[in-house]
């Protein structure tokens, strides 16, 4: 490939969201030149839906939150299978990086002390989301958007050249990473506009490129949301683990169909709305688990007092963690409970005044009004399970995000560990600044440590990646695999891999169908190496699907290979063969690679990082019982264990 | 209830194009992406649009529908009767790389000449106190996402492409009013950045901006206005506003 367009960077930063934007920050910060190369327009990625907040411990609306308290709500939301120094370093850095925003330019709601405002959300003790009204996202992109213009500008002031050391490579999708040998050499990749083929030689590469949701029939994701990141880790011989682990958000929009799947943020609940069925009834009472009776109220009249008086009472159920209340409104529908279009009622129309509701949830507001038709504040509305996050992802060291393979790293919702079995709500957001900017001090430290090395691509790899993102274009008879007698539109075989996933490994599984899901997955994969586009490479959406495919097959295999192997069920992951949380299971992480050499995709079992004792000591021994086996527990029996290190902790 | 509506959708490039008829289903409750995505699906595999969130987040999918700048992904579908022709046009005012995909990298340009926000001296990370009205006014500007619908219906530049060297454009002038706005931006020229680098005199506010702007930021009211009357103020008065700038930081 002589004509090849080549550029050479210290860093190759692919995704412009919260975590690529703050990654490149750091990397060119400690003074690398970078490039951030993403499929969109700069300032479009997907972080810019986000609407409910940043989890940070700032303390701001009540002072007794901490990072040992942040730390434990996220280790129980995700059922203690997190990578617990993630959880640490997450939960001690954040109120640090959300105070950097401001410096950047953020503006978030305020306190009546003119400090950060902090919401409610599920699973958070404390009022502790920064927010922007239910634009959050935006706020974060548009900052860091702007971040990179002032870093820009100073190095236009330098250099005479604004990209000299951050240049941003907007709508081109990269479709493999080079190695030279074991180590990264680079980004393989085309720009959407002109189809023309593109190299990134690096020494770094840091993946941030979102998530997995089109995979999915309904989902709040958008089409960016192909998996490549996962893919490309996987292909390059890095690790995914807990891909079982895909996140349901309770609340999506059901009607019209058009809409389903578009987020109803959190944030309604978390500001008072509650959750009813056909019966008008506030079923979530009727679903809160053993293993968090203690922490809910039991009545309507308390989880209403809460609102206002936080020390005496307990949180209303409908803020559970979010795979209980997307299973609780699964089982309501089931049992002929449902509201008309098959969701259930979400109402903050009884319990704030209209100005309160258009003020706390504009997006909202205008979302429902003009998708819609509905009027939110004067009559309750439908939501229902959508798909929404996924926990798993490239397997990451916590303090570098170094993956396996030397030079590659990840951050944001492609890496994986942060977040065990479940999710809390705006703990993505901070995840993406907390690790972003330790992906940038990871790569910035490899690349020192290399000196003067540098390793490059080999001539076949660029002609075999060049070869395989042509072939949609040849899906002529002569290399058509066997058994297909014509082209495919990819775009059908799109919607037929979203039915097969939706249906067989969705937010409630059986072994049966997982089976069956990964026998389509074959037929699929056979049809998509056959899909066919019409046209020419200028931004040519028939290909570029037709290229996606390939990742979100990738992923969909890993996501059902974990969940058939899972016998149990956790967080993110319900299997209704086997119903029970089984503590066995909770020190067992699911691995996902591809045996060298070849496309065979193999799962192995590798225990979750044990939680250093004094972590262990925040908690309640009696809450430890119910997650962990006995012969895990008795590492609090030691000498130097539980109650003098909880004393210090505390 | 579905019926079959008649299209007609711009297809070109860089060398030049023509209105190409198309006839769709629609469905009840749809948007006019959802519309445009069933006829990439079914007819035309390779029409290039651009598009995100389908929410109205990310201002991605502008385009010009029967001649108005507007987001598709919230045009619905019930807003036209169903006999009649909806036409859909890239944005005018942008070279058109393909079918309704155009290059808005005027904006990014723009975007990079205005000085960045330029934190207060004296105050460390998480110190910053700011009263939720004052940050108010700019956070109706941070509104914006972007689609630049305003950018293609002004008509200083809509089809005077000369004017763009010398106007940065609505969604630029309310980027400069944020951060003058911004209690704790620590520069004191932003208005007359607007006046001498964004050309903030060549608008004459005829408010073309505001109306299609899809977060309903008061373009011109709360931002254009307010910046021409402080460039004209402060030549006499500059202490009056440095004093109320100040005042905004204490409360
Ligand atoms: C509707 C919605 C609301 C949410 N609200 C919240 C919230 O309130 N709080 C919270 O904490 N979390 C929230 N989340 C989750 C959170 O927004 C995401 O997890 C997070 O934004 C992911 O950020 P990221 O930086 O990892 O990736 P993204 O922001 O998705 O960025 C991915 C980037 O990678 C690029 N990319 C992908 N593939 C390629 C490729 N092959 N080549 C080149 N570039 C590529 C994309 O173009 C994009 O720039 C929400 C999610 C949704 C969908
Ligand atoms: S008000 Fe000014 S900026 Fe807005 S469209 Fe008119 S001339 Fe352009
Ligand atoms: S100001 Fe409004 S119309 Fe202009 S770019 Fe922003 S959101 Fe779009
Ligand atoms: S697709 Fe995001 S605004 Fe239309």
């Amino acid at each position: 490939m002589s004509s090849l367009e080549k550029h050479s960077y210290d860093v190759i930063v692919i995704g412009a969201g919260g975590a690529g934007l703050r990654a490149a920050i750091e990397a060119r910060e400690q003074g690398l030149r970078v490039a951030i190369l993403c499929k969109s327009l700069f300032g479009k990625a997907h972080t810019v839906m986000a609407e409910g907040g940043i989890a940070a411990s700032m303390g701001n609306v009540n002072s007794k939150d901490s990072w040992q308290v942040h730390f434990c709500d996220s280790l129980r939301g995700g059922k203690f299978l997190n990578n617990p120094r993630m959880v640490e370093l997450h939960a001690k850095e954040a109120p640090d990086r959300v105070w950097e925003l401001e410096t950047y330019g953020a503006l978030f709601d305020r306190t009546k002390d003119g400090k950060i405002s902090q919401r409610n959300f599920g699973g958070h003790e404390y009022p502790r989301l920064a927010h922007v009204g239910d634009r959050t996202g935006l706020e974060l992109i548009r900052t860091f958007q702007q971040k990179i213009v002032s870093l820009q500008q100073d190095d236009l002031a330098e250099y005479g050249d604004a990209e000299a050391r951050l240049k941003v490579f907007a709508e081109l999708t990269v479709t493999e990473l080079v190695k030279d040998g074991d180590v990264i050499a680079g980004a393989f990749g085309y720009y959407r506009e002109t189809g023309a083929f593109v190299l990134f030689e690096a020494p770094a590469v840091i993946l941030a490129t979102g998530g997995i949701g089109k995979s999915f029939k309904v989902t709040s994701n958008s089409w960016e949301y192909t998996g490549d990141g996962h893919a490309l880790a996987l292909r390059a011989g890095a690790n995914l683990i807990n891909m079982e682990f895909v996140q349901f958000h309770p609340t999506g929009m059901v009607w019209p169909p058009s809409v389903k799947g578009i987020l109803v943020t959190e944030s309604v609940r978390g500001d008072g709305g509650i959750l009813t069925n056909s019966e008008g009834k506030r079923f979530m009472f009727d679903y809160v688990p053993d293993v968090f009776v203690d922490q809910y109220a039991k009545t309507e009249a308390e989880g209403d007092r809460w609102y206002e008086d936080q020390e005496n009472n307990k949180r209303p159920p409908e803020l559970l963690p979010r795979d209980e209340v997307a299973r609780a409104i699964n089982s309501e529908v089931k049992a002929g409970r449902g509201s008309p279009h098959g969701g259930v009622f979400l109402d903050v129309s009884s319990r704030l005044s209209p100005e309160v509701i258009r003020k706390k949830l504009p997006a909202m507001y205008h979302q429902f009004k003009e998708l819609a038709d509905v009027d939110i504040t004067a009559t309750h509305f439908e939501v229902g399970p959508t798909c929404h996050y996924v926990m798993g992802g490239v397997e990451v060291d916590a303090d570098t995000e170094g993956t396996a393979v030397p030079g590659l790293f990840a951050c944001g919702e492609v890496s994986g560990g942060m977040h065990g079995a479940n999710r809390l709500g705006g703990n993505s957001l901070s995840d993406l600044l907390v690790f972003g900017r330790r992906a940038g001090t990871g790569a910035a430290e490899y690349v020192a440590g290399l000196g003067d090395k540098r390793p490059s691509a080999s001539e076949a790899d660029l002609e075999a990646a060049g070869k395989a993102a042509l072939e949609p274009f040849h899906a002529d008879a002569q290399t058509r695999p066997a058994g297909s007698a014509t082209p495919e539109n990819p775009y059908t075989v799109h919607t037929e891999l979203q039915q097969v996933m939706s249906d067989l490994v969705g937010i409630i599984r059986r072994e049966g169908e997982i089976s069956e899901a990964l026998e389509k997955l074959k037929g699929l994969r056979v049809r998509a190496e056959n899909a066919a586009v019409e046209g020419h490479r200028q931004f040519n959406p028939g290909w570029h699907l037709a290229l996606d495919l390939r990742s979100m097959l990738d992923v969909s295999e890993c996501i059902a290979k974990a969940a058939l192997e899972r016998q149990e069920s956790r967080g993110g992951h319900t299997r209704e063969d086997f119903p029970i949380m089984d503590p066995n299971w909770r020190s067992v992480n699911l691995i996902c690679s591809l045996t060298p050499g070849t496309n065979d995709m193999v799962l192995t079992r590798k225990p979750v990082p044990t939680i250093p004792v004094e972590l262990l000591s925040l908690f309640k021994r009696s809450e430890l019982e119910k997650y962990l086996t006995p012969a895990e527990l008795t590492v609090l029996d030691g000498p130097n264990s539980s109650s003098t290190v909880a004393g210090e902790q505390a | 209830m579905s019926y079959q509506a008649d299209f007609k959708v711009w297809r070109g490039d860089t060398d030049g194009g023509d209105l190409a008829d198309y006839t769709v289903e629609v469905n009840e409750g749809e948007v006019l992406l959802d519309v445009i995505h069933r006829l990439q699906a079914t007819q035309a595999p390779d029409l290039a649009v651009r598009w995100n969130c389908k929410a109205g987040k990310c201002g991605s999918c502008s385009a010009e529908v029967n001649g108005k700048p507007s987001l598709l992904c919230m045009t619905r579908m019930n807003t036209f009767v169903p006999e009649e022709t909806v036409t859909v046009t890239p944005l005018r005012t942008f070279p058109v790389v393909r079918d309704l995909v155009t290059d808005v990298s005027f904006n990014y340009k723009k975007a990079l000449q205005i000085p960045a926000f330029a934190p207060p001296k004296d105050l460390a990370p998480g110190e910053y106190r700011m009263a939720q009205v004052d940050v108010e006014r700019s956070q109706e500007f941070r509104k914006c996402i972007e689609c630049f619908l305003c950018q293609t219906v002004c008509h200083v530049v809509r089809d005077h492409d000369d004017n763009k060297t010398a106007f940065a454009g609505p969604r630029f002038l309310i980027r400069a009013a944020e951060l003058d706005m911004h209690p704790l931006d620590a520069r004191t020229d932003r208005a007359e950045f607007a006046r001498d680098e964004q050309g903030i005199g060549m608008c004459n506010i005829t408010k073309c901006c505001t109306e299609v702007c899809p977060e309903h930021i008061k373009i011109t009211d709360n931002a254009i206005i307010p910046m021409k009357e402080r460039v004209v103020d402060r030549k006499y008065d500059p202490l009056v506003w440095l004093g109320s700038k100040i005042g905004l930081r204490k409360s």
